[in-house]
């Protein structure tokens, strides 16, 4: 039974958005019971004039922008290296710098100079990523050690591409892509999400990525005697993931209009691997669900915006955050999957006992 | 009439779609090695693993001397405490611990240690069992036969009346056996009843007294050992008789030696092997042989650029090929099956469909991914060209016996199509139904298909059986090759040891 259980935890069946379903669903029947207008969706006037749907249920989606995006990528990293990379906050904080650097350059801000930083920002944060992603690879160093570096001084980093100042974005097009684009009224960084959702599928249908990231993360050594280098693979999902943070730090700065290095992106690492978990991904690699981790990080911006809903003090937040989290995470346990899976055998033997009598 | 020790009357197990025990009665007496037989998916496993409470029986009763009525094994831990103990093939203990403490762990009650007393204790139940370890030696510095015979040593010092060896032999050479068969004798003699449980037929008629042989999960019978001769039992445990294995062995091999050399190699050396050549004829099966630790995986390995390949010219078809890493070699076309199927062949969580098409969709290259049709409809021919059981493509390949997750990595590399093909000890651990399925794959495959094949196994027989040229090692050097008349068990071993 030891094996049936290991392999039902891992795979990566409809089984393994259980959890985060379900757990969606007790967020919104709760919510639902305790005030259903915290689901309305009205029209408010922005600040700068334009319509634009508001309410709890768009704050969420919207808030959880920068979070979904790096959770994606935390789950290739994840599944690849058997690991999470702890330092996706701090080389944010250096993706959001190059992107500022690039656009205070010029006079004036444009779209092209904007498509520039983000491009900039891409490459830059990329090499970052290589530099953990070398460690991991090529190193075999634990990638929460080999990502404590850059944890430990990417905030410095930032803070050395721009200067001692938190240099300001004043443009139109900042605030569009922060906020919303005038005559469009759903908050552009849901727009972001969409588009990394896509290319990742792109990726996916378009090359072998899965599969390679799954044997690498299940069995290195055996992909590496069907061909796969386990090396490229490992590299690969840090550049993924790298794409995904300069995103995530480019909502995260047009959103603010500001860099500010001490506070972008800050402590998001924690939520993405919580993300990540709660998506029933297995932390050890392998096999792995896009799309659990990113039910996960709404779920995670659901219950801060619930416990916000509630008038809990910010204080507290945190305190009730971690009572849920532990529920949903211990649910999601190999133990409890267990236990209700032979629960439900249970159930259906008996049923087919009870049908077997009635034939009889 | 001796004691019965353990009897297991009607035992039931039913799996979501098979049913795993039907019905199955297992007695044991004091004192005797009882071999449990069967190919693999009869319900050996099961039923030990009934036995120790790692699965609830759902029917049947299961008495054990010193319990009053039906005894209660809900858990393993119940099974230790009415005196059944276990020793699996792989071996379950620290290897970073001393040999003491392995023997001590989890059976303290207080909390304080007394090493000084646990190590003496230990001296002399090693000594009076005759295993060659100190207590304080760490674990993983004794030889896979000693650990296995700590463990075997842990499991009598907790005073067990049934004990459980479950492979024990699969990774030991003939003198490690020897030495394991001199200790179950020794246990035999104090009363103790083991239930031994392998894949290899000679052992069991060394050591046992009587055979239990189950087939798909239903008692077949139990047998004195001397009503028993070896070749009955394979076609209980098969099912059907052995005419098929008969004709199967008097195929004579020739070799044509006009053929074209497919694959050639000069002075081929990688970090693990020293410089060899090596060449192989299409449609020509020819094998490395040796003893463990000879040198013959290493050889294949850097063949197949597995470990890193030092120096060596290869020709591949005529062609010079540069081989450093698997994909060279893959893209060359030669497919490896390696020695160690749980480290190095399955990717454990994947689905039987995904661990067939790998090498092929590897092959193929990065941004050529299969569609799903195309992979289903490969995964399907092959699952009924090999005749692999198992649930359905999309199982994981984990949760299929050993000789079907053979049968799996077999058929990822004939999806290749190489012009050669590597198969080191692809029959190891597997049923005997499955070995012969294999063999004669081999020979077919070179027969009609014109592959070539370099197998290799510890069974010489079977060697003999399917090369028709062998490549002798000793000592990581090639020290002979045998062809023709030379095929003869006597002379290969002499070529082995090194006698001429």
């Amino acid at each position: 039974m030891s094996k049936k259980q290991k392999n039902g935890s891992r795979t990566g069946s409809p089984g393994q958005l259980m959890i985060p379903l379900v757990a969606l669903g007790i967020l919104i029947l709760f919510n639902l019971f305790r005030d259903p207008s915290f689901f309305a969706i009205g029209i408010a006037v922005n600040n700068s004039g334009n319509s634009v749907l508001s309410g709890n249920l768009i704050s969420i989606i919207d808030s959880a922008s920068a979070l979904a995006i790096i959770s994606m990528g935390m789950t290739l990293v994840t599944a690849a290296c058997g690991g999470q990379d702890i330092s996706v906050g701090a080389v944010g904080a250096i993706a959001g710098s190059f992107f500022v650097k690039v656009l205070n350059r010029g006079s004036s801000i444009t779209i092209g100079s904007v498509i520039l930083g983000i491009i900039v920002c891409c490459l830059g944060t990329i090499l970052f990523m290589l530099f953990n992603g070398t460690l991991v690879s090529v190193f075999r160093i634990q990638p929460m050690i080999a990502t404590l570096i850059l944890f430990s001084c990417g905030r410095s980093i930032a803070y050395w591409i721009n200067g001692s100042a938190t240099p300001q974005l004043i443009s139109p097009i900042i605030s569009a892509m922060g906020m919303t684009i005038p005559g469009i009224p759903i908050p552009t960084p849901i727009f972001a999400v969409i588009l990394m959702g896509v290319l990742l599928y792109l990726v996916f249908k378009f090359t072998n990525l899965r599969l390679y990231t799954q044997s690498v993360g299940i069995n290195e050594g055996a992909a590496r005697l069907n061909g796969v280098n386990p090396v490229m693979i490992k590299l690969l999902s840090f550049v993924l993931l790298g794409v995904c943070v300069s995103v995530a730090a480019v909502i995260g700065v047009c959103r603010l209009g500001q860099l500010n290095h001490k506070t972008l992106l800050i402590d998001i690492e924690m939520d993405a691997i919580l993300a990540v978990a709660i998506g029933g991904n297995n932390l050890g690699g392998g096999k792995f669900r896009i799309i659990g981790s990113v039910l996960g990080a709404y779920i995670i911006q659901m219950l801060t915006t619930t416990l916000y809903a509630m008038n809990v003090a910010p204080v507290n937040v945190k305190a009730y955050k971690a009572i849920v989290i532990i529920i949903i995470v211990v649910a999601g346990s190999p133990v409890i999957k267990a236990k209700i899976s032979s629960l439900i055998t249970r159930l259906k033997s008996r049923n087919e006992s009870v049908a077997e009598k009635e034939v009889a | 009439m001796q004691d019965v020790v353990l009897t297991m009357r009607g035992i039931c197990k039913q799996f979501p779609g098979t049913r795993a025990l039907n019905q199955v009665d297992f007695t044991l007496r004091k004192g005797e090695v009882h071999a449990l037989m069967g190919e693999n998916g009869a319900g050996k496993s099961t039923l030990i693993k009934v036995l120790t409470g790692v699965y609830e029986k759902d029917g049947g009763t299961i008495r054990i001397e010193g319990v009053d009525g039906e005894a209660h094994i809900h858990s393993p831990q119940d099974a230790q405490r009415i005196g059944i103990s276990t020793v699996y093939q792989e071996i379950t203990l620290c290897p970073n611990l001393t040999v003491a403490e392995n023997m001590f762990i989890g059976r303290t009650d207080s909390a304080v240690v007394q090493w000084k007393e646990m190590e003496k204790r230990t001296t002399e139940l090693l000594r009076n069992l005759g295993i060659p370890a100190r207590a304080r030696q760490e674990l993983s510095s004794c030889s896979l036969a000693v650990q296995q015979m700590v463990a075997i040593a842990r499991a009598v010092d907790m005073q067990c009346k049934v004990l459980i060896l479950d492979e024990p032999t699969s990774s030991l050479d003939d003198k490690e056996v020897e030495m394991l068969f001199m200790l179950m004798r020794d246990l035999k003699s104090r009363g103790v009843g083991i239930i031994f449980v392998t894949h290899f037929l000679e052992q069991v008629y060394e050591i046992s007294d009587r055979i239990t042989v189950l087939r798909n999960g239903e008692l077949v019978g139990e047998y004195r050992i001397e009503e028993l001769p070896q070749v009955e039992l394979v076609a209980k445990m098969m099912g059907k008789n052995l005419d098929d294995l008969g004709t199967f062995e008097k195929t004579e091999r020739g070799t044509d030696t006009q053929a074209e050399t497919v694959y050639e190699v000069e002075q081929l050396s990688s970090s693990e092997s020293r410089p060899f050549n090596f060449h192989i004829r299409r449609g020509e099966v020819n094998g490395f042989t040796g003893l463990l630790g000879s040198g013959r995986s290493e050889s294949v390995r850097a063949i197949f650029g597995a470990d890193r390949v030092t120096s060596g010219k290869a020709r591949m078809n005529g062609k010079s090929v540069k081989i450093t890493k698997p994909f060279e070699a893959m893209k060359a076309g030669i497919g490896y099956l390696p020695e160690d199927r749980k480290r190095d062949g399955i990717i454990a969580d994947l689905s039987v469909r995904e661990n067939i098409i790998l090498a092929l969709q590897v092959k193929k290259g990065f941004f050529h991914p299969m569609s799903r049709k195309e992979m289903e409809a490969f995964a399907d021919e092959y699952i009924a060209a090999l005749n692999i059981k198992t649930a359905s493509k999309e199982t994981p390949i984990g949760s299929l016996s050993g000789g079907n997750q053979q049968k799996v990595i077999l058929a990822r590399w004939l999806l290749t199509h190489p012009d050669y093909l590597i198969l080191d000890e692809p029959t190891r651990g597997i049923d005997v139904g499955t070995k012969l399925e294999i063999q004669k794959l081999v020979l077919k495959l070179a027969e009609e298909e014109h592959m070539s094949i370099t197998f290799i196994s510890s069974e010489i027989e079977e060697m003999l059986r399917t090369c028709s040229r062998l490549i002798v090692m000793r000592d990581r050097k090639v020290v002979g090759e045998l062809t023709g008349d030379e095929l003869t068990q006597a002379h290969v071993m002499k070529t082995i040891a090194g006698g001429e």
